[in-house]
């Protein structure tokens, strides 16, 4: 994955609540067997008509905002399924860091796994920078995870809050599974543990698959 | 003296491997449910790093988004992009070792549907699949709900899982429903009552009366719609009730290690005096059918009513996202929405695929016939289900009343397979949403309980009073 650390480019403003994750990236994009080459399809709905023409009022199509690196979203952002489509689709468009009042958890998690960081700012300060990104004079600001703050173009910072895991982690841009792999004796001692108290759990379910031929 | 514990957090403390100094710990996953279309790339990530599955015989894969639920299943998909998405599951399964149902076993379906037939959900466990819908197995006192891909890949490497720990709600549903209110309408109006944000960062208990007397297919219903309500997952406390359902089942534990099991699944239960960081209550005798009109499943309304008002909601962002669902769903402010006309209806789901949901249909639907130019399409949940629907006679019944009888799969829940609606028509759903584009682009999906579903195609309208009822 790769660190995030600071970003310093334009946001775009797209203030709709429950922005589910169909409408990030619509079902039929799903078939994909990889995780790149999403970012056409990004919002495709909203984005695009039936024929493939950009339509020309929605934010992501027109400069500067066709060069966002930044996405002021509303509230629940991401909320839906969870398909991590939907930040391999912001990332492939080029957006690393997205800021909302509140975010679906599952998409929430699923950020920090792609190097994409998302903030959690309350709705006064949202809107603030949402204002901000709507003027092509004010729309460029700096997102900095080590000093944990938003400079706007004006010059003021916003500070805003992180756990300091997820922080790290980006900063890092570390291998989780490498991380959790060091970790195999306790997982091993784990199932040394627990599976002889409730085999039944353990017990595999390798005979679904070929009994349920037989039903 | 320990303190009084929640299920969730039994749950979370019986699976702990390691607990992070960030607050982030390691969960150990019993269970790892694969689809289609969130297994390739974790299968990638594993080749590329030259990595196993730890625990292949915890992990089953089943295909279901992509399926067609028409024609001959041992026939290769007809459509070349979901025909490479099952047969990359199918190869990564063989090379990795994995169980895996084929598409043409009779015992195929959902993977939400077929946990739980199989006996694989077992209470204290927890479950974890590529989809957000992994939810509906806390119905048995199960931890379950979905991770993204990048976390699938995790949970086959290592077999856990990094979490942080959620905080913790119960929903009390006092009280008792009134006839012909079911399970689904009591979960939209839950989800009406918290909003599709109110149970964000949260794990949903359901509790109270009305909890307790609803069957598994009800309490499946409940906890699938959890996500729905923005919460990861939902927990209900099994009871005997659960433990029924489970006696006998294929995977679960049988004769005396039943009853030892049982011993364990009883202890799980909320601890008296255990706080939550937020309580509901609900009054169950209060609740009516409902149906959506917007494109969020908050927008649940009894049946009967009328779109709102735009004076209704009380900021102008709560106007303009009002203005903006009226716009895609085709409604007015203020509408009637008994007046408006179906094109199609979609009995099935995780949400309501079970025999239960297919047997509360049927009765409405016996020596009936559906509305002049409705489409009305029953699609069982799994294999089993199918069996079960026909052997009851079931399937005659729907197709008597002018319905399509189709075989397993997630169908006309969302857009992924040929069952999909066309641009603007509009479609009463018994599945969990109703997003923009969701069945298929540009169709308009209000969502109801299969009995309601039912009553919509016999009328032909939003309308479950009028005609027959």
């Amino acid at each position: 994955m790769q660190p995030f650390a600071s970003l310093h480019g334009i946001a775009a403003s797209l203030p709709a609540a429950n922005i589910d994750t169909d409408k990030i990236v619509p079902a039929r994009f799903l078939k994909t067997v990889s995780r790149k080459g999403l970012g056409t399809a990004l919002f495709r709905d909203l984005r695009f008509a039936d024929d493939g023409t950009p339509d020309e009022d929605f934010v992501l199509n027109a400069a500067p905002w066709d060069a966002a690196v930044i996405l002021i979203a509303g509230d629940n952002f991401g909320c839906g399924s969870s398909r991590e489509h939907a930040p391999w689709a912001l990332l492939d468009f080029g957006i690393r860091c997205v800021i909302a009042p509140s975010f679906g958890d599952i998409f929430y998690n699923n950020c920090f796994k792609n190097g994409i960081l998302p903030i959690q700012l309350d709705p006064a300060h949202c809107a603030e920078l949402a204002a901000d990104a709507a003027d092509p004079l004010s729309c460029a600001m700096r997102v900095d995870l080590n000093a944990q703050n938003i400079t706007r173009a004006n010059g003021a910072a916003l500070p805003f809050l992180i756990d300091p895991g997820h922080r790290d982690a980006l900063l890092a841009g570390r291998d989780e599974i490498t991380e959790t792999l060091n970790k195999a004796a306790a997982i091993d001692a784990f199932e040394a543990a627990f599976a002889p108290v409730t085999p039944w759990v353990y017990r595999g379910l390798s005979k679904t698959a070929a009994a349920a031929s037989h039903t | 003296m320990t303190a009084p514990k929640t299920m969730y957090e039994k749950i979370w403390d019986r699976h702990l491997v390691s607990q992070n100094g960030d607050g982030e710990a390691l969960l150990y996953v019993d269970r790892h449910l694969l689809n289609e279309v969130m297994s390739a790339q974790a299968f990638d990530g594993l080749r590329e790093a030259g990595r196993t599955v730890r625990r292949p015989e915890l992990t089953l894969a089943v295909a279901d988004h992509n399926v067609p639920t028409d024609g001959d299943r041992r026939l290769p998909i007809a459509d070349p992009a979901s025909r490479l998405q099952v047969e990359v599951l199918e190869r990564n399964t063989a090379a990795f070792g994995v169980p895996y149902i084929p598409l043409a076993d009779s015992g195929q379906g959902i993977v939400h549907i077929i946990g739980p037939e199989l006996g694989l959900t077992l209470p204290g466990t927890v479950i974890v699949c590529g989809d957000s819908h992994t939810s509906t197995h806390g119905a048995f006192g199960a931890l379950a709900f979905g991770i993204g891909t990048s976390e699938v890949e995790h949970v086959l490497a290592t077999q856990t899982l990094r979490q942080r720990r959620s905080k913790t709600m119960l929903v009390e549903v006092f009280g008792a429903l009134r006839p012909h209110v079911s399970a689904k309408d009591l979960i939209l109006a839950i989800i009406a009552a918290i909003g599709a944000g109110g149970g964000t960062g949260h794990v949903i208990e359901y509790g109270g009366d009305a909890i307790r007397a609803l069957d598994m297919a009800g309490r499946m219903t409940v906890c699938n719609m959890s996500i729905e309500a923005g919460a990861r997952a939902g927990l209900i406390a099994p009871d005997e009730t659960t433990f029924a359902y489970l006696r006998g089942r294929r995977l679960a534990p049988s004769g005396v290690e039943f009853d030892a099991a049982r011993i364990g699944w009883e202890s799980l239960s909320t601890d008296p005096g255990a706080a939550f960081d937020k309580t509901v209550r609900l009054d169950a005798g209060a609740i009516s059918p409902m149906v959506t009109w917007g494109t969020s499943p908050e927008t649940a309304i009894p049946f009967g009513g009328r779109v709102p008002a735009l004076d209704d909601f009380a900021t102008p962002a709560k106007r303009a996202n009002a203005q903006a669902m009226m716009a895609y769903m085709g409604l007015h402010p203020g509408e009637k929405l008994a007046d408006l006309a179906v094109d199609v209806v979609f009995i099935g789901s995780c949400t309501n695929g079970r025999i239960e949901d297919l047997r509360a249909a049927a009765a409405v639907l016996q020596d009936q016939h559906i509305a002049h130019g409705v489409h009305v399409l029953v699609v069982p949940g799994s294999g089993q289900v199918r069996e079960a629907a026909e052997a009851e006679g079931l399937d005659a019944i729907f197709r008597a009343a002018g319905c399509e009888w189709r075989a397993p799969g997630c169908s006309m829940c969302l857009g992924m397979n040929p069952d999909q609606l066309t641009p603007g028509q509009r479609c009463a759903s018994t599945s969990n949403r109703n997003f923009e584009g969701r069945q298929g682009k540009g169709g308009r999906t209000h969502l109801v309980s299969p009995r309601s579903a039912a009553l919509v195609a016999l009328s032909g309208r939003l309308d479950i009073f009028r005609g027959r009822v």
